[in-house]
């Protein structure tokens, strides 16, 4: 029998006024599964994580996690059931140091831990992300590429039943970018599950156990990564229908 | 508590206890003095507990002050004084937790004008209130010295500084700095940001209602204008940033030196004290921005980047 899957969308759907940014989209999760959620610019991809980690919410629809409805909850109770996430644009917590901003992923997240606990599991995050030396610094000093491993360490730190990640490649350069892959590829092989939206074929590629793809609003192909990036209208969406 | 936490509760003491002697000098002018500094100390403290971390500008203190000033007016002649203590303190603490259930989400000026309007409403109800009965304003009559006032404002501050280092030291302190960095963050992090806000601001609202009621006796006589001065709102604002709000005693180094200038410059140029209480609210904004604390860590990185260099 299949495992019940980690979370699951159904028939969710966003509309801003007349526009409808994310429309009737359903798809599951599994598991220690890889999620790729791609898709031109403007096809909704964000704003489904948005609606899953419940920054915004859903105008009809539903969404489960471990098969209990989130569809309603605020952003705290997604996040203390066990769904944590990064930004499209990074965001720090800037007056603090490395090591605190990971502290309030571990203080407040899923797992909640408090004093010599939490800090001793926000260094472990640290390590994860190979940030371990940096604990002390202010946050003004990171590099770019730094940031986006210090927020991905705060979104581990509450140890997240599905982990989200908002374009975490994004801005990287061609170095940075082998690393950040091979970083999310050992959180991979930890059995994590995890979302992802993400522009960066190479990447989608290599780490996605399955792909949905995003136009208009509308699921338009699901399946493993060679599947939909074969899959004619895939390619319609993408290039137009000159190119198909 | 390590022993560098000790030394600083044992510091903090021997300088409250010293403060306590100040009415054994036996001099009205510099007690006179001494209570307005106690008053304002209390008041910047605990509105830098929530203004502070969380960067929401209030200015309900007088709305808070006024209140705890009524509670003390309209019960001395039926009830002991020292029931009204806590009684006032609920009615202020009460008030925050409504005003901060309705304003949760509102941000940046919308809730600095909201509360600035709050002091006005209450002021205008408890005047129609007043009017309505056929009254002006109320006589508070105790035995109640200068001293005594002291005192309690002493003992108040004390209170404030524990709660306020217990709250540094707590979760509740560590949620409300992630969200004065960003409240997205908080959310997302798990953290009910409405629940921390409102329970600081309740902290901030009771305790300065709780010095309206002590301070009451002392004006013998109260009416709205007095007790819901929208004066006190910005002085007190004023004060916390002169001083610095990233620190727990930061606002009492910015209360001291205030008061003294305030008192000089209501003494010597009385028709012209809000013009000056403009220029000052200026120039702290300008000049500094992070109060003497920030001042003071800017001077200490400066030396260290000297020390580096010698």
């Amino acid at each position: 029998m299949r495992q019940a899957p980690v979370l699951s969308l159904r028939g969710a759907t966003k509309r801003f006024g007349g526009l409808v940014a994310v429309d009737q989209l359903g798809f599951d999760v599994a598991e220690h599964q890889v999620m790729g959620l791609i898709g031109p610019n403007g096809s909704g991809k964000s704003t489904t994580l948005n609606l899953i980690s419940g920054a915004l919410s859903p105008t009809s629809g539903t969404i489960a996690l471990k098969g209990q409805p989130i569809t309603a909850l605020s952003a705290r109770a997604i996040a203390r059931k066990g769904v944590s996430r990064t930004f499209q644009l990074v965001r720090m917590l800037p007056s603090m140091t490395v090591l605190e901003n990971v502290m309030a992923g571990a203080v407040f997240g899923h797992r909640r831990r408090w004093g010599g606990s939490a800090e001793a599991h926000a260094i472990a995050m640290l390590e994860e992300v190979g940030m371990a030396d940096e604990a002390g610094s202010p946050i003004g000093q990171l590099t770019y590429i730094d940031t986006k491993r210090l927020e991905l360490a705060r979104a581990l730190a509450g140890e997240p039943e599905v982990l989200l990640l908002d374009e975490w490649l994004a801005g990287l350069n061609p170095t940075e970018l082998e690393e950040g892959i091979a970083l999310i590829h050992r959180l991979r092989d930890e059995g994590r599950t995890i979302v992802l939206v993400e522009h960066v074929m190479d990447a989608i590629r290599s780490l996605c156990d399955a792909c949905v793809v995003m136009s208009s609003g509308k699921k338009i192909a699901e399946g493993t990564p060679e599947e939909v990036l074969s899959d004619p209208e895939v390619i319609r969406a993408y290039l137009g229908d000159d190119d198909a | 508590m390590t022993a560098r936490d000790w030394q600083k509760l044992i510091t903090a003491a021997v300088l409250l206890g010293i403060a306590a002697l100040l009415p054994l000098t036996g001099n009205a002018y510099w007690l006179s003095l001494g209570v307005s500094v106690a008053m304002y100390t209390v008041l910047a403290t605990s509105w830098a507990l929530f203004s502070g971390p969380t960067h929401y500008i209030s200015l309900a203190t007088a709305a808070f002050f006024g209140v705890g000033t009524y509670v003390m007016g309209s019960g001395i002649e039926v009830m002991p004084y020292w029931t009204l203590l806590p009684l006032a303190a609920l009615a202020g603490g009460l008030l925050a937790a409504l005003v901060g259930l309705a304003t949760l989400r509102l941000s940046g000026v919308y809730f600095v004008i909201f509360t600035l309007g709050l002091a006005e409403m209450v002021r205008q109800c408890v005047t129609w209130y007043q009017n309505q009965t056929g009254h002006k304003g109320t006589y508070v009559l105790t035995e109640l010295t200068e001293a005594d006032i002291y005192w309690q404002l002493l003992g108040l501050a004390a209170l404030v500084y524990l709660a306020g280092w217990a709250i540094q030291r707590s979760r509740l302190g560590f949620a409300l700095r992630i969200i004065g960095d960003d409240e997205e963050v908080a959310a997302h992090s798990g953290i009910n940001t409405a629940l921390v806000k409102v329970a600081l601001f309740v902290v901030s609202g009771l305790v300065a209602a709780t010095v309206g009621a002590i301070i009451a006796p002392r004006y013998v006589y109260i009416e709205p204008a007095t007790a819901f001065a929208p004066m006190l709102s910005f002085q007190v604002v004023i004060m916390a940033l002169l001083g610095g709000t990233g620190r727990l005693w930061g606002p009492l180094i910015g209360v001291i030196p205030f008061t003294l200038l305030w008192e000089v410059i209501s003494a010597s140029f009385p028709n012209q004290t809000t013009l000056l209480l403009g220029l000052c609210f200026l120039l702290i904004v300008y000049v500094l921005p992070k109060g003497f604390v920030g001042l003071m860590q800017r001077l200490d990185l400066m030396r260290q980047g000297r020390e580096a260099f010698a």
